[in-house]
C-alpha cells in the first residue's frame, strides 16, 4: 500500500484512475475504512456509509470529512494517505453504492 | 432383539466417526471476507477444516465454550454462530442484533453474552441452545438513547464489565439471577473505545479515545467508582491520526505491569499494576493495535494500525526495549500465542496467509493459506477470565 498510493495520487492528479489504482482504492475503503465502518459499509464504531445513509449529505462536506477528519469523533484526517481527488472519487462511489473488491 | 439392533446400529455409527481427539490444541482463524472460519490444529500446524456460512465477519471475534469444543463467533451483522470444532460444522446459528462485534462467556460457562453496537446493549444467551435469556439495553440520558457497547469482558460472580462509547460509562451487569440481571453504572471518561479485565478478574479498564487516559474500576472496591490513570499522557503534543482503533484484552498484563496502546502516539505505555502509575513509554513503529504478552510475560508483541500494518514488534519486558521487528506480511490484523507461548500465529490479511513464528528464535516456521485472515483464537481462551 505504501508504495502503491503515491502512484494512485499521481494518476488522480490527472483526473483518471488506472484499473490497478481503482482496485487499491476499493480495497482501502472496504478493508481500512471498513475497520470502523464495516466491510459492507453498514457501520460499526463509525457511521454507515451506504447510499441511503449518505443521501442528504452534501458531497463537499463528505469529501472534507475524508480529507480533514471530524474533530471530536474517531474519524481521522486521511489527507496524508488520500488526495482530495481520490476522496471525491470515493465519495461519489459511496453515494452510488460502493463497488465490491475484485480478487 | 430390538435392543440388540439398536446397539449394533450405534456401534456401526461409531466406526464411521473420526478417531477420538481433544480440543486443547485447536482453534479458529476468521476469514473475514468469505464469512468462513478455518479450524486449525496448533500441534500439527495445519488447517484441519473449514466452516462456511457465518455471514459478515468484518470485525469478528470468538470465545469458547467451557469444554473448549465449541467456538462462539460474533459477526458484524449480528450473527452469533456456534461452531463445533470436532465435526467442523455449525451447531447453531442466530442473528441476534443489527451490528455486533464480540462477546464473552460467563464464569460458569452457561451464558454467552453478546455486545452490540446496534441496537446498543448486551444480550445473554443460553450457551447450550442460544436461546435469549436476558436483554440489557445500553440506554443513557433522558431521551432513551442507546450507546454502542465496547470492551465486554467476563468477570467472576457471573458479572460482565463493558463500556459505553457514546455515554462515557463503564457498566457492570451481574447475571447471578440470569433472567433478572442487575447493572451498576460508573462514569468513566470521554469515548471509551475498548476494555479489558485483568487476568485475576479484579480490575476492569477502559481505554479512552476522546481524552488521554484509561478508566480503571477496582471491582473489589466498586464503591470507589472508576478512576483515571495515565491522565494526559499526550500532554501538549498534537495527536497523530488513528486509522484503526486499538484493541484491549487481558493479555496486556505481564509481570505486574500492564502494557497499553497510546492513542494518537506511536508508543506503548507501561503501568505498574500495584499502584497504577506510569513506569515507562516504549516508542514503536506506529499506532499500536494489539499489545499482547506472551503467556510467560517475558515478551510483549505489538502490531499496528494502517499504514504501518505490515510490521510486528517484540518488546523484551525486563529491559522495556524493542528487540525484534518482523514483517510477517501485508496487513497484519492479529496475533495469537500457542497455549504456552512457544509459537505465535500472525494473520496477514492482504497476503492471504497465516505466518507461524518461533517466539524464541523469531524463525518463520510455516505459513498457512487462509482467505483474508483476521482474528485467530485458540481454545485455551476457554479457561481464562476476560477472554
Amino acid at each position: 500500500m505504501k508504495t502503491a498510493l503515491p502512484v494512485a495520487l499521481a494518476i488522480a492528479a490527472f483526473g483518471a484512475h488506472a484499473a490497478s489504482d481503482t482496485r487499491e482504492l476499493v480495497r482501502l475503503v472496504r478493508q481500512d475504512c471498513g475497520s470502523c465502518h464495516g466491510m459492507q459499509l453498514t457501520g460499526g464504531l463509525g457511521t454507515p456509509l451506504t447510499p441511503q445513509a449518505l443521501r442528504d449529505k452534501p458531497v463537499d462536506s463528505l469529501v472534507a470529512t475524508v480529507v480533514n477528519g471530524r474533530p471530536g469523533t474517531a474519524m481521522p484526517p486521511w489527507k496524508t494517505i488520500i488526495s482530495e481527488q481520490d476522496a471525491e472519487w470515493i465519495v461519489q462511489r459511496l453515494i452510488e453504492g460502493f463497488p465490491e473488491e475484485t480478487r | 432383539m430390538r435392543a440388540l439392533l439398536v446397539l449394533l446400529a450405534l456401534l456401526l455409527g461409531a466406526c464411521a466417526q473420526a478417531p477420538l481427539r481433544g480440543t486443547g490444541d485447536l482453534g479458529i482463524v476468521i476469514e473475514r471476507a468469505s464469512g468462513s472460519v478455518a479450524v486449525v490444529d496448533t500441534s500439527a500446524r495445519e488447517v484441519i477444516g473449514r466452516v462456511e456460512g457465518l455471514g459478515d465477519l468484518s470485525h469478528a471475534s470468538a470465545v469458547f465454550s467451557r469444554d473448549a469444543r465449541y467456538a462462539y463467533v460474533f459477526g458484524r451483522d449480528g450473527g452469533l454462530t456456534k461452531v463445533d470444532l470436532l465435526t467442523q460444522t455449525i451447531a447453531k446459528r442466530i442473528v441476534q442484533a443489527g451490528n455486533s462485534i464480540g462477546g464473552a462467556v460467563s464464569q460458569d460457562g452457561r451464558l454467552v453474552v453478546a455486545q452490540n453496537y446496534e441496537p446498543g446493549g448486551i444480550k445473554a444467551f443460553d450457551a447450550e441452545t442460544l436461546e435469549l435469556v436476558a436483554d440489557v439495553p445500553a440506554s443513557y440520558g433522558s431521551e432513551g438513547k442507546r450507546s454502542k457497547v465496547v470492551g465486554l469482558a467476563d468477570m467472576p460472580g457471573q458479572r460482565f464489565g463493558y463500556a459505553l462509547f457514546d455515554a462515557g460509562e463503564i457498566r457492570v451487569t451481574d447475571f447471578s439471577d440470569a433472567r433478572n440481571p442487575k447493572t451498576t453504572r460508573y462514569p468513566a471518561g470521554n469515548q471509551p473505545y475498548d476494555g479489558l479485565v485483568t487476568p485475576d478478574g479484579r480490575h476492569y479498564m477502559a481505554g479512552l479515545f476522546g481524552e488521554d487516559g484509561i478508566a480503571l474500576l477496582d471491582t473489589w472496591r466498586e464503591e470507589r467508582g472508576a478512576r483515571k490513570i495515565l491522565s494526559g499522557y499526550g500532554r501538549g503534543q498534537e495527536k497523530l491520526p488513528v486509522f484503526k482503533m486499538p484493541h484491549l484484552r487481558g493479555w496486556a498484563v505481564a509481570g505486574g505491569k500492564a502494557y497499553l496502546p497510546a492513542i494518537g502516539r506511536h508508543e506503548v505505555l507501561v503501568v505498574d499494576t500495584k499502584n497504577w502509575q506510569e513506569v515507562r513509554r516504549i516508542p514503536v513503529k506506529g499506532q499500536p493495535v494489539f499489545v499482547i504478552a506472551r503467556p510467560d510475560g517475558r515478551q510483549v508483541w505489538v502490531n499496528f494500525a494502517f499504514p504501518d500494518n505490515g510490521w510486528v514488534q517484540v518488546i523484551d519486558t525486563p529491559s522495556g526495549e524493542v528487540v525484534k521487528t518482523l514483517a510477517p506480511g501485508k496487513a497484519v490484523l492479529h496475533m495469537e500465542f500457542t497455549p504456552r507461548g512457544e509459537n505465535v500465529w500472525i494473520s496477514a490479511r492482504d497476503d492471504n496467509r497465516v505466518a507461524i513464528y518461533d517466539t524464541q528464535s523469531f524463525a518463520l516456521l510455516k505459513t498457512l493459506p487462509a482467505t483474508a485472515p483476521s482474528g485467530i483464537f485458540f481454545t485455551p481462551r476457554a479457561a481464562r477470565t476476560g477472554f
